[in-house]
């Protein structure tokens, strides 16, 4: 035992070279090595731009002393020449998990769902952790530094890469030799977040994007209220968050969207974070820009696909292969777009991947200088460490690498990375260039030999005359160790030490019979490296298009006065035959008889239908989530946060004339989120596709769904429709009370979920509610009644038939399916003549879709109301524009074909009820957003474009780079229950 | 909006006190009828008398349409049919100036009366477990009585298949009409076919165990295919044994080797509809009927050449790929036509109650340029040639079944869909549903409150 101590405090002793003055010491005499190291004439780039020429950097106890040209080297200075040879600072990467655990995934099988925190004396939600510093759980990995080393690295800063809110940093320099006294440079260092919720903790809340946004957003305003001093107990999360602050505050967003998303959460706080992008940023690189974000990009170029396969080829979108094509040219945009930022190991397989994802993202166009900024001083000054990393200077870390030349050259060899002062041997410097093809002598033969390859391993091909022989060879600390058989001979085997400066390999021989000889390789011509200069082959870039998927648009629409001349125009009240419209600056300017074109475009319709833009007042399309089911209430979600204008299946519904919908959030709970309403501009970004000043609305659900009928949960309340009243009595009650609090002055907790609550109270916020069953419409009546407010519409309200004379007293629509049934208990009585009874009551009716296949024909479904319970053409026909834009308050702006309202339009082939007709051209504000000619033309285009990118990954598998197996990636379609 | 003016079959709108008073009498009776009737509307009895359909536009279903024309049917089957024919004076005579008779339309492919409710397993019997279980037969569990199969009359959907579902070899179809007491009495055609769901080249991505979450290549492909290959031979050569231990579902495949069942194979893609054909041929089966063929356009000859029809998919559905056309449904089965292939559209990825949205769904390829005659031989004629019923129903010809229904305007629209009289074997089948009394309790309830 005794002797195991002792070896152990010898070890430590041995590695602790620079151990605190401070430290006792048993086991020798207390020295110091306070020698310095000096590297003369080298290259040294002190930062990325600020470079000299045959250089000096002074070293000593781990820190540079001096960097410059003429330094006066110390008398006690270890001296190396670096004549040839460039010093660069070790590179830093901020978005690691070095020495961190990250936890492990929990284990929910069987276990119903968890509402409410496992811990006591923190936040609220087991997902936000900002008490969490990566330092408490670090444990220095010297086989992965030594990995980190190699690919350049000189220091890392860590975090524990799970949960929303993940708590602080720690920034290590990678150096084996120093004690954690001495690597940890800062043990907080940043605080990190993300959207992603812990793997480790089951509380089901938040379930979604915009659940986890929320969540974010809540705990700045609780920061603030706990700071204020207005909370009587302790919360180490709030607490550890308020002495965070002055951290820097980096975000891992990981997508172009969620880049935009982190930054508008920070802009409503004051926070600019740093960003973690997703290497798509390209995309929408003004959007980024515009964030003045700061990034963290990983260099994730995907492989090519393997697209041999034509049938496999087939399940590849184009937006995938784009990706593939344009991905590498994203650091290029950025830089060129005047976005900082820094270069990460994140999502890269090894650490040794990086330098070709570099020399990719150069070929593309990134200057190396920027990209040595990315790796440098730019990481550097996100962590607020610039005199201590990413650069070269009096008192910064020793942390430098040592290359053969400039360092982003394909052949550029790492010598040696100092970390701390503590070098390590990547490559040794005295290592000899053997390539070349030589002449070997041995009884009588001569054998030629060339040696190809790299310089740290370099082949060997051995002829005699023309004839290949077998041959083995090792090469390493100057070590030639070369075998051979001759089939007539015997074996051969030569060992020589290569000497620097020579044209001759002079070693031992050991001949077939045994007997020991001299032997010399001869070089009789040096090596030439193939002239394969990818550098200055241009790639071939594809074009982006808005959004970046087929079909679509190069050029976003542009505003047209346009002139329908002779349509059948259905006004909204009545249908016109042989009438003009005509279309100015974004509205409708004139409906009559023989109208002047004036300059404006003329659109022969004769024969033709022209009817306001189809209005859907329940879609799920556009959405990149919609439940955030982790509460009963989630009053505080947005579906605005988690728009996706990328989303096929607005083109769609385009093609079938629907120009705007009402994202609504699902059916999860009975208090849902914000629904946000949008205007189908194919290729305008998330906020571009919002609806103007469009009135506030929330979702509300009633019945199995958010009783959680249909599947196994059992332990959230409601579970009956008894319950699900008192949710309502119980919220709208404490909205009521918040509110009244805070419009007397005295201090509130800002509550995103009560204020959204109030609204609805004060009237200016309307309520879409999903019901089915007649007990539960007449009751969230009365509930909004007892509350003083009125239901706006019940959605689906699929028994609304049953209790249509109490609707219409009440002065609420219905917005239902036209014929859905029979696909749960609750629709058992739903009948297809519901919007008719409905509509003869009094009540304002629209049919509507909930669902991305029925959203594109939704004319039709408005021809059913015809059939099923006779509904006169006009009447049908307002079910699906007028109406609805009655019922989103909106009827003053778009929903029929009025002068002075919006140029929403759709031009029909046929009668719009008919199943026959077709959308020919659709229009917001007078833009045309679906043309069918443009689309026959964006037919032709898909189909080349996916031609020639499968061309580009044939050949690119052709010449021996790397692919994957084709996948793909369909987008999850949502409708209500989707959760 | 008035209760009289709701019934479309209505022509002598009543007017005045007297009307109204009348209407509201009319709606006790129907009231007290309901309570009767309560779940399931009464089938019709056998035909006694001869019908006459006279003045209608007569919509064939292979293709041909007659105006003015006459329809006479006797004991459930079509006696004559054309626009010269001299008036009838026995029987019942209807009025169809200005409508439009078109033959019952056919359901392929559907779980219809398997299941009640989607959402309530105890109403589910569409899918049994085991993945090769020919056996197991729809036509015993079929709920004759089911509200769902009801509904499907008033649109002018008669007949259909009913279909197992899940797993590899789901089991035996069988076709039924829908006004019927019980499933023996429902039974046109039973165990009709045996339905294969060939596997995907393609599968969603197993996220939990570290997979892509997209669809990436299915690598049991081959092995799949293999193990429907062995059961496929096993079958085969079971049947050539006279003396043998009976194993039932090899006994059950029997019919597909000497044709007297067809072999549907559920399949979307080129090359999973490419070796499921070349499977099925070489293990010798007579009948063979692709049931999706969503990338079907692409080896139209391949599939010409071997005699395969397709059960195409429903058009009202959106694109599988992120690429294709935005109305690539919409015009696939026009595609297939113009290609020569035999097709009928099935709506087998939709919930049961959407089969009434058969009609419109073959309205839908008339946008797309094809003919509203064909269009309609989709659902109707095409439909009774796959599944081996043409002999009996399909087309409005004589000698053939009097399954066939009038409708006030183009019944392939939804806005003229309106039917006023079904007929299936010459019987004279209720439009009335669950849906219509509770259409008409409320209507009444106001009507009766005065609104």
């Amino acid at each position: 035992m005794k002797i195991k101590l002792l070896a152990l405090s010898f070890l430590l002793g041995g590695i602790s070279l620079f151990a605190q003055d401070y430290f006792p010491k048993n086991d020798g005499v207390k020295t110091k090595n306070n020698n310095y190291t000096a590297f003369t004439n080298a290259k040294i780039y002190m930062t990325p731009t600020q470079v000299i020429e045959k250089g000096t950097l002074l070293i000593q106890n781990g820190k540079v002393v001096q960097v410059g040209k003429s330094v006066s080297i110390p008398k006690n200075a270890v001296v190396q020449d670096l004549d040839g040879k460039s010093i660069y600072p070790s590179f830093v990467d901020i978005f690691s998990n070095f020495g961190v655990k990250t936890p492990e995934r929990a284990n929910n099988a069987g276990r119903s769902a968890q509402y409410g925190p496992e811990r006591e004396g923190f936040y609220w939600n087991d997902h936000i952790m900002p008490e969490n510093n990566a330092v408490s759980s670090f444990s220095y990995d010297s086989k992965k530094a030594e990995e980190l080393r190699k690919a350049g690295f000189g220091a890392v800063n860590a975090h524990i890469q799970d949960g929303i809110a993940r708590g602080t940093g720690l920034l290590v320099a990678l150096n084996d030799e120093g004690s954690e006294a001495q690597r940890i440079l800062s043990d907080k260092s940043g605080q990190y977040f993300s959207f992603e919720k812990s793997v480790a903790k089951r509380q089901s809340y938040p379930g979604s994007l915009m659940g986890a946004m929320a969540l974010m957003r809540q705990l700045y305003y609780d920061l603030d209220w706990y700071s204020k001093g207005n909370v009587d107990t302790k919360d180490r999360s709030l607490e550890a968050l308020a002495a965070n602050k002055g951290l820097t505050q980096i975000f891992a967003a990981g997508d172009n969207g969620n880049v935009l998303r982190a930054d508008k959460i920070g802009d409503l706080f004051g926070i600019q974070y740093t960003i973690l992008g997703g290497g798509d940023e390209y995309e929408r690189i003004d959007d980024i820009k515009a964030t003045n974000a700061k990034l963290i990009l990983p260099l994730n170029f995907p492989d090519a696909f393997d697209v041999s396969n034509p049938y496999q080829a087939e399940y590849i979108a184009l937006k995938d292969m784009r990706h593939w094509n344009l991905a590498p040219s994203n650091p290029k945009v950025l830089a060129d777009n005047g976005v900082e930022f820094s270069i990460t190991l994140h999502e890269l397989k090894s650490p040794s991947d990086l330098k070709e994802k570099l020399m990719k993202a150069i070929t593309y166009g990134l200057s190396k200088t920027k990209a040595l900024e990315a790796l440098t001083t730019v990481p550097a000054s996100i962590l607020g460490m610039s005199g201590q990393i990413g650069s070269l200077q009096t008192g910064s870390q020793a942390n430098f690498l040592i290359t053969s030349g400039e360092i982003f050259d394909e052949n550029t060899i790492l010598y040696e990375n100092w970390v701390q002062g503590t070098k390590d041997i990547i490559q040794s410097m005295d290592l000899v260039d053997i390539r070349g093809n030589y002449d070997l002598n041995v009884n009588g033969n001569t054998y030629t030999v060339s040696l190809t390859g790299s310089i740290d391993k370099p082949k060997a091909e051995l002829k005699k005359g023309d004839d290949k022989v077998d041959s083995k060879m090792d090469f390493s600390d100057n070590w030639l160790n070369l075998s051979f058989s001759d089939d007539n001979m015997g074996s051969y085997r030569m060992i020589a030490r290569v000497v620097p400066g020579s044209n001759t390999i002079s070693g031992k021989m050991v001949l077939p019979n045994g007997n020991e000889t001299m032997a010399n390789l001869t070089k009789t011509s040096p090596f030439e490296e193939k002239s394969e200069d990818k550098s200055t082959e241009k790639p071939e870039l594809v074009a982006l298009s808005y959004p970046n998927v087929g079909f679509g648009y190069k050029e976003k629409p542009k505003q047209e006065n346009i002139l329908f001349k002779n349509a059948t125009v259905w006004t909204g009240e009545a249908i016109l035959e042989n009438t003009d419209v005509l279309i100015k600056n974004g509205k409708i300017d004139k409906v009559g008889k023989d109208l002047r074109a004036g300059g404006a475009t003329v659109v022969d319709a004769t024969g033709k239908h022209l009817t306001a833009g189809v209005i859907d007042e329940h879609s799920h399309i556009a959405a990149l989530a919609i439940n955030e089911g982790g509460h009963n209430s989630s009053a505080e979600v947005r579906m605005k946060d988690v728009i996706d204008p990328t989303d096929m299946d607005i083109y769609r519904n385009l093609a079938g004339g629907v120009t705007t919908i009402q994202l609504l959030h699902g059916s999860a709970n009975p208090i849902g989120g914000r629904s946000a309403i949008l205007r189908l501009k194919w290729g305008e970004n998330a906020d571009g596709l919002v609806f103007p000043n469009a009135p506030k609305f929330i979702k509300f659900a009633l019945g199995e769904n958010v009783k959680q009928s249909n599947w196994n949960s059992f332990s959230r309340f409601p579970q009956t429709r008894m319950g699900v009243e008192q949710v309502y009595t119980d919220y709208f009650q404490r909205a009521k009370e918040y509110d009244a609090k805070k419009k007397s002055g005295k201090p509130f907790r800002y509550d995103e979920e009560m204020e959204t609550l109030a609204e609805i109270l004060n009237g200016e916020r309307f309520i879409s509610c999903h019901s089915y069953v007649q007990s539960e419409i007449n009751m969230m009546m009365k509930v909004a009644e007892k509350f003083n407010f009125r239901m706006n519409t019940f959605t689906h309200i699929l028994e609304g038939y049953k209790v249509a004379d109490k609707m219409a007293e009440h002065g609420v629509g219905g917005s239902t399916f036209s014929d859905w049934w029979a696909y749960k208990y609750e629709v058992n009585d739903a009948i297809p003549y519901n919007a008719a009874i409905m509509a003869s009551q009094g009540v304002t009716v629209a049919i509507n879709s909930d669902d991305a296949e029925m959203s594109r024909r939704l004319n039709q479904e408005a021809g059913k109301t015809v059939k099923y319970g006779d509904m006169s053409e006009i009447e049908a026909w307002k079910m699906v524009t007028l109406n609805p834009a009655k019922l989103l308050h909106l009827d003053d702006r778009v929903g029929s074909i009025q002068e002075g309202k919006e140029a929403d339009m759709v031009l029909w082939s046929d009668h719009p009820l008919s199943v026959y007709a077709k959308a020919e051209k659709t229009l917001i504000e007078g833009k045309v957003y679906f043309d069918l000619e443009k689309d026959q033309m964006l037919r032709e285009s898909v189909k080349k474009e996916r031609n020639q990118l499968i061309g580009m990954m044939l050949n690119e598998k052709k010449n021996g780079g790397k692919t994957r197996t084709p996948v793909q990636n369909k987008k999850e379609r949502f409708e209500c229950e989707t959760l | 909006m008035k209760f009289s003016d709701i019934n479309s079959n209505n022509h002598c709108p009543l007017e005045g006190t007297l009307g109204v008073f009348l209407r509201r009498l009319t709606f006790l009776v129907m009231l007290a009828l309901s309570f009767t009737t309560s779940a399931q509307q009464t089938p019709a009895p056998k035909q006694s008398e001869q019908v006459a359909i006279f003045g209608a536009t007569a919509h064939i279903g292979n293709g041909e349409v007659i105006e003015n024309c006459t329809i006479i049917f006797t004991d459930g089957k079509i006696t004559a049919i054309g626009s010269d024919l001299m008036a009838p004076t026995i029987g019942t005579m209807i009025d169809a100036k200005g409508k439009h008779v078109y033959p019952g339309i056919i359901a392929p492919s559907k779980s219809l009366g398997l299941v009640e409710v989607d959402a309530v397993r105890a109403t589910d019997d569409q899918d049994e477990i085991g993945e090769m279980i020919p056996h197991v037969r729809s036509i015993i569990a079929y709920n004759a009585e089911s509200k769902v199969v009801e509904s499907m009359r008033p649109n002018g959907v008669l007949l259909g298949q009913v279909t197992p579902q899940g797993g590899t070899i789901s089991g035996t179809s069988s076709i039924v009409q829908f006004d019927a007491w019980n499933w023996e009495d429902a039974a046109v055609k039973t165990d009709d076919g045996i339905h294969l769901n060939w596997p995907s080249f393609f599968r969603r991505g197993r996220w939990w165990m570290g997979e892509d979450t997209g669809y990436i290549p299915n690598k049991e492909y081959t092995g799949q295919v293999g193990d429907i290959e062995v059961f496929f031979q096993n079958s085969n050569a079971y049947g050539k044994s006279a003396e043998k231990e009976t194993n039932l579902p090899f006994e059950a495949m029997s019919g597909l080797f000497d044709g007297s069942k067809h072999l549907y194979i559920h399949a979307n893609g080129e090359k999973e509809m490419t070796d499921a054909v070349a499977t099925a041929k070489k293990a010798g089966v007579k009948n063979v009927v692709i049931v999706g063929g969503y990338r079907a356009n692409k080896i139209a000859d391949f599939l010409k050449e071997n005699n395969v029809p397709v059960l195409v998919n429903l058009t009202h559905s959106l694109p599988e790929y992120d690429d294709d056309d935005y109305d690539l449904p919409y015009k696939l089965p026009k595609l297939l036509v113009d290609a020569g292939l035999l097709v009928g559209l099935q709506n087998e990825g939709a919930a049961n109650f959407q089969t009434r949205n058969l009609p419109f769904y073959a309205g839908q390829t008339v946008g797309q340029g094809l003919d509203k005659e064909t269009a309609l031989q989709l659902v109707t004629g095409n439909t009774a040639k796959i599944l081996g019923i043409d002999d009996r129903y399909g087309t409005l010809e004589v000698g053939k079944s009097a399954t066939l229904f009038i409708s006030e305007g183009d019944a392939l629209d939804m806005r003229t869909n309106k039917l006023s009289k079904a007929y299936i074997d010459g019987r004279d089948v209720s439009l009335e549903t669950h849906q219509t009394e509770l259409w008409k309790r409320y209507m009444g309830k106001y009507e009766g409150e005065g609104k």
